[in-house]
C-alpha cells in the first residue's frame, strides 16, 4: 500500500510498486484525463506534476511517487477556476482530437510556473509533446497570450 | 476455416456488397433510383425515443424545454470540428442561436448512412459528365444509401450532412412555427423567427422554442419545406466555438480507452510479428499464476485481424506484466521472408514491364512521346506509413448471457461495427448496440475493424464482464493497416516552346479500396474492380493535358494496406507536382507560370494558385540557401495551392514557412477551414521528412515514436491560410485535401534551393 496525494487529496493505492503511476491515475483511481500514448515517455500525452514538476506518467513507477504530490489535469482548476491556459485554449480553440491536450496543457503550465514569460525558444524546448493533429502553431499562440497577458498585467 | 470467416460468407451483407460491387461499377442498375428517397430522411426510425424534457422534431433534431437543441450527429468526432459543423447545418435553418446547440452521436440506423463515401468512389474524373460516369455515380451514391453504411472518410461529412441536416432544421423551424401560430392565434406566415425564439411581431406575442418543443412534436413532419439560399445564411460562413473543445481541456472528454464500466478487466494482447502468420501454441502457465489475472485466450487469425494471444486481467499494468511471461510459438506463414528494400527493386521492374490497367487516356499518347523536342522522363517513390493516431487502437466490450452485446469503441464506421460485433458475439445485429466516444486520432485506421473483433470474441468468453482491450503503441505501429507503398514513373513530351504535347503515369501499388473490401468480406475479393485511389489526383488533374495516359499496375504484398488521410492523393499529389516542376524546370519557365499555362481550362484552380503565390511572394528575393516550392492539388472536391519555404542548414531541410489557399466552395466553419489546414500540413510534413514503414524477415521495423519520429511543435513552420469561397455548389471536403499539396511544395523548394530534385519519400538530402 502506498500513499501518494492526488490532486489535494490523499490516496492509499493498493499496487505493485514497478506499476508506472499512469496506470494507477487511469485503472485505480478514475483520473481519465492523462493519456496514454507510447508507454515509454517519448510522447508526453500522460505529462502530470509530480511536486509541481512535469513527468511523464508512463514511465514513473509508483514507489517513486510514495509520499509525493501529484497534479493532474482534473486539479489543474483552482477553486473551480480554471488555469489561464485553459481558457487560451478555448479561446484560440487549440484542440482538435484532443487526446494529446492533457499532456500539453498539463507541460504548459509547467513551463508558465517556472518561467512566466518565456521565449519563443523556451517554447520549443519545453513543448516536445508529440500531436497527431499538428495543433503546434494554436498550442504557441495559446501559451504565448497567457504569457503575454501576464507580462501586461 | 474459422467461425469468424464462415459467418462473415453467410451474411447477407455479402450478398449486398457483391451487388453494389458489380452493378456499380459496370454502371448499370437503372431504375434502381426508388430505393433512395430523400424524404425518407426526416422520418425518426423504429425505437428512436427522445430525452427526458426533449421532443422530437425529425430524425434529426431534439428541442429541450431548457432551450438546449440537440442534434444527433451521423459522423465521428476525430477533431475535424464536425460535431460542432454538422449542428450549424440545423441550427442556421432553424434560426436557432449557436450557443443553445448540443450534440450525441447518432444511432445506428440506414436514416444516418452517408451515401457520399459511397458515391464518390467511382472511377471516373469528377468533371466527367459523361453517361456513363453519371450513372455509375448516381447510381453508387444511391446504393451507399440503400446499403445505409454509416461511416467518416473520404472528406465527406459536410457535403453529405449539406442537404439532409439543413432540411431537418427547416423541418423542425417549421414544425415549431406550426406551434407557436395555433398558440398565438395568427397565421404561420406572420410569424417570425430568430435566435431560438418565434414571434410574431404585429401582436407582439413571442414563445422560445422549448416552450414549443412539447407542442411541436407532436405535429406531423411536413415535408418540402423550402430551404434559405447562402445569402440569406447567418450562422454558416462564421466561426462559432466548438462545442466539444471545453471537455478537451479538463480531462473530462471520453475517449474510447476512458470508457470504465463496472467490474470491467483490461486486455493487452501480443500477434505474431508477421502478416498473415498463425499462432502455433503458447505457454501461459507462469502469466496465469500471476496477480490480477483472469484468462489468457488465443485469437485465431481471421481476414479481418492477426493471430494473437491476449491477456485479461484486473488492471492494465498486471495484463501487460502477465503477457511477458506467456511464451509464444508462431507460424510465421510465407510472409516470414518479407522485405520491403527486395519489394522496392520488385516495383521498379514493373514500371517497366508490369501489366498495367488504363484509368485515363486521351489523344495520341504514343505518338506524343515517340521522338519530342524535350522528353523527361523520372522514377518517383513512396514507402508504406503508418497512422499513428495519437490514442492506440482500442475496444471495449461487454457480451451478455442474454443474447445482447455491447461495443465502445472509437471508431469510423458504426454500422460495420455492428455487424463485426454480432459475428464475433454469435448473436443478431439488432442485439448489438454501439458506442462512439471520441476519437483519439482517425486518419482512416478507424474505419478497420481488427480490435472489433479481438474484443468482442474476448468478451464472449468472459460473459457478463465488460472487457477493455487496449493495444501498446507497438502493437499499433505494427500491425496497422498502412498507405501503400507506391512507385510511379512518369513521362512528358514537350514541344520547342515548352509546351506540354504528351503527359504519361504509370503507379504500382496495392489496392486500399480491394484490401479493405476483403478484410470486410473475404469471399467478395476480386481484382475485377478498379480502385479509383490507386491513381487518384493523377488521372483527373486540372491540367490541358493532349495527349495523355495514366495506368497502374496492381500488386498484392503481405503487408496490408488501407485509407491513410488523403488516401492515394498523399503520394500522387507529390509524383505529379513535382514531376510538373521538372517539365517546368525542361522548359526553362517559372513554376507557378508553367502551372498557369496548364491551368487554361481551369480557372478555379488558377485562382487559387494565384492567391497562394501571391500571398507568399513568390518571386520576390529569398535569403541564399532558402528556395521556394509550389504545388496545387484537388482532393475531395477542393483545391489547395501550398507554396513552402525551405532553409537548408548544415544539409537538412527547414521548413520556414508555409502559404495555403483552399477553395472548398464555401467554408461553412471558416475557422474549422484553419485548422484543418494547419492540421493536414503538419501531417504532410511528418510524411515528407520522417514518414517510412520498413520491413525486414517479415517484420515491421519500426515500434514507436523513436524510429517513426512525428513533427514536433520546435519544427512547425509558420502557416498561412487562405480560403476562398467560390460558391456552395462547388463545396467540398477539408479534413484531407490540405495534406496533398505538402510534399511536393516543400521537395519543389528544396531543388529551388540547392538544384536537387527530390524524387524519393522521406526526404533525404545528405
Amino acid at each position: 500500500m502506498k500513499t501518494l496525494t492526488v490532486n489535494g487529496t490523499p490516496r492509499e493505492v493498493d499496487a505493485d510498486d514497478d506499476t508506472p503511476l499512469l496506470w494507477v491515475l487511469r485503472d485505480q483511481l478514475g483520473l481519465t484525463g492523462s493519456k496514454f500514448g507510447c508507454g515509454v515517455g517519448l510522447c508526453g500525452a500522460c505529462v502530470v506534476h509530480v511536486d509541481g514538476a512535469p513527468v511523464r506518467a508512463c514511465v514513473l513507477p509508483l514507489e517513486a511517487c510514495a509520499g509525493r504530490a501529484v497534479t493532474t489535469i482534473e486539479g489543474l482548476a483552482t477553486d473551480g477556476r480554471p488555469h489561464p491556459l485553459q481558457t487560451a485554449w478555448i479561446a484560440h480553440q487549440v484542440p482538435q482530437c484532443g487526446y494529446c491536450q492533457s499532456g500539453m496543457i498539463m507541460a504548459a503550465a509547467a513551463l508558465l510556473a517556472e518561467k512566466p514569460v518565456p521565449s519563443d525558444e523556451d517554447i520549443e524546448v519545453a513543448i516536445t509533446n508529440l500531436c497527431r493533429c499538428g495543433t503546434y502553431p494554436r498550442v504557441r499562440r495559446a501559451i504565448r497570450a497567457v504569457a503575454d497577458g501576464h507580462t501586461n498585467s | 476455416m474459422n467461425q469468424i470467416e464462415d459467418s462473415a460468407v453467410r451474411s447477407p451483407w455479402r450478398r449486398r456488397f457483391l451487388v453494389v460491387g458489380t452493378l456499380a461499377a459496370s454502371g448499370l442498375a437503372v431504375g434502381l433510383w426508388r430505393f433512395y428517397r430523400e424524404g425518407d430522411r426526416l422520418t425518426p426510425p423504429p425505437g428512436l425515443k427522445a430525452g427526458e424534457g426533449n421532443a422530437l422534431l425529425t430524425a434529426w433534431i431534439q428541442v429541450g424545454t431548457d432551450e438546449l437543441i440537440t442534434v444527433h450527429v451521423p459522423r465521428q468526432e476525430m477533431g475535424q470540428g464536425i460535431t460542432t459543423t454538422l449542428p450549424m447545418l440545423v441550427a442556421e435553418e432553424m434560426d436557432a442561436d449557436p450557443a443553445q446547440m448540443r450534440f450525441v452521436q447518432a444511432p445506428v440506423d440506414p436514416v444516418f448512412a452517408n451515401a457520399t463515401m459511397v458515391g464518390d468512389g467511382v472511377p471516373f474524373r469528377h468533371d466527367d459528365d459523361g453517361w456513363l460516369a453519371r450513372t455509375a455515380r448516381t447510381t453508387q451514391t444511391r446504393f451507399g444509401a440503400l446499403l445505409g453504411v454509416q461511416g467518416t472518410g473520404g472528406s465527406t461529412s459536410v457535403r453529405d450532412g449539406w442537404l439532409p441536416m439543413r432540411r431537418a432544421g427547416a423541418t423542425a423551424r417549421a414544425m415549431l412555427v406550426s406551434a407557436a401560430a395555433e398558440r398565438f392565434g395568427v397565421p404561420a406566415s406572420e410569424c417570425v423567427v430568430e435566435k431560438g425564439a418565434v414571434s410574431h411581431p404585429a401582436s407582439g406575442k413571442t414563445a422560445s422554442f422549448g416552450a414549443l418543443a412539447a407542442s411541436a412534436g407532436q405535429r406531423p413532419i411536413p415535408r418540402d419545406v423550402a430551404l434559405k439560399t447562402p445569402a440569406q445564411f447567418r450562422i454558416l460562413g462564421t466561426s462559432p466555438p466548438r462545442i466539444d473543445i471545453p471537455s478537451k481541456t479538463d480531462g473530462s472528454a471520453i475517449f474510447g480507452s476512458d470508457v470504465r464500466l463496472p467490474g470491467m478487466r483490461h486486455a493487452v494482447l501480443v500477434q505474431c510479428p508477421v502478416f498473415g502468420g498463425t499462432l502455433k501454441s503458447f505457454d501461459a502457465s507462469a502469466a496465469q499464476k500471476m496477480p490480477g489475472v483472469r484468462a489468457v485466450l488465443p485469437l485465431a487469425r481471421t481476414a479481418t485481424s492477426a493471430a494473437a494471444v491476449a491477456v485479461v486481467a484486473d488492471h492494465h499494468w498486471q495484463a501487460r506484466k502477465a503477457l511477458a511471461a506467456v511464451t509464444v510459438t508462431w507460424d510465421e506463414g510465407p510472409a516470414a521472408g518479407h522485405d520491403t528494400t527486395i519489394q522496392r527493386e520488385r516495383y521498379r521492374a514493373l514500371l517497366r514491364d508490369g501489366d498495367a490497367r488504363v484509368y485515363d487516356e486521351a489523344g495520341e499518347i504514343e505518338n506524343a512521346l515517340a521522338a519530342p523536342p524535350i522528353l523527361v522522363d523520372s522514377e518517383y517513390f513512396a514507402p508504406y506509413l503508418a497512422h499513428a493516431t495519437m490514442e492506440p487502437v482500442n475496444a471495449t466490450a461487454i457480451v451478455r448471457r442474454d443474447g445482447t452485446c455491447e461495443v465502445w469503441v472509437g471508431n469510423q464506421a458504426p454500422t460495420l461495427v455492428k455487424w463485426f460485433a454480432a459475428q464475433a458475439a454469435g448473436v443478431d445485429t439488432d442485439r448489438v448496440t454501439v458506442h462512439t466516444p471520441y476519437l483519439g486520432g482517425g486518419f482512416g485506421r478507424r474505419i478497420e475493424m481488427d480490435v472489433v473483433l479481438q474484443a468482442v470474441t474476448l468478451a464472449r468468453s468472459l460473459p457478463d464482464t465488460p472487457v477493455q482491450l487496449l493495444w501498446s503503441r507497438e502493437d499499433d505501429m505494427q500491425h496497422d493497416v498502412y498507405r501503400p507503398m507506391a512507385a510511379a514513373r512518369m513521362q512528358a513530351a514537350l514541344d520547342s516552346s515548352g509546351r506540354v504535347i504528351g503527359w504519361a503515369a504509370r503507379v504500382v501499388s496495392q489496392s486500399c479500396t480491394g484490401e479493405f473490401s476483403a478484410r470486410l468480406l473475404p469471399a467478395a475479393a476480386s481484382d475485377a474492380m478498379k480502385d479509383k485511389t490507386t491513381t487518384e489526383g493523377l488521372f483527373d488533374l486540372p491540367y490541358r493535358l493532349p495527349n495523355r495516359r495514366t495506368s497502374h499496375v496492381l500488386t498484392h504484398e503481405p503487408v496490408p494496406v488501407g485509407y491513410w488521410r488523403s488516401v492515394g492523393h498523399s503520394h500522387n499529389a507529390f509524383f505529379a507536382e513535382s514531376f510538373v516542376d521538372e517539365c517546368a524546370a525542361a522548359a526553362k519557365r517559372d513554376p507557378v507560370e508553367f502551372r498557369r499555362a496548364l491551368l487554361a481550362d481551369a480557372p478555379r484552380h488558377r485562382q487559387v494558385l494565384e492567391v497562394a503565390a501571391a500571398r507568399a511572394g513568390w518571386g520576390s528575393p529569398l535569403p541564399a540557401g532558402t528556395g521556394r516550392g509550389v504545388a496545387l492539388a484537388e482532393s475531395f472536391h477542393s483545391i489547395v495551392a501550398q507554396v513552402a519555404e525551405v532553409e537548408i542548414v548544415d544539409g537538412l531541410p527547414v521548413v520556414r514557412r508555409v502559404v495555403c489557399a483552399i477553395d472548398c466552395g464555401f467554408a461553412l466553419h471558416p475557422d474549422t477551414v484553419v485548422a484543418q489546414m494547419e492540421s493536414a500540413i503538419v501531417f504532410g510534413l511528418t510524411a515528407a521528412l520522417h514518414g517510412e514503414i520498413t520491413t525486414k524477415d517479415g517484420r515491421v521495423q519500426q515500434g514507436n515514436f523513436g524510429d517513426y519520429p512525428l513533427l514536433r511543435l520546435a519544427d512547425t513552420p509558420d502557416i498561412e491560410v487562405l480560403i476562398v469561397n467560390s460558391g456552395v455548389e462547388h463545396l467540398g471536403g477539408v479534413g484531407e485535401p490540405g495534406t496533398p499539396p505538402v510534399a511536393p511544395a516543400v521537395c519543389n523548394a528544396i531543388f529551388a534551393a540547392t538544384g536537387k530534385r527530390i524524387r524519393s519519400l522521406p526526404i533525404r538530402v545528405a
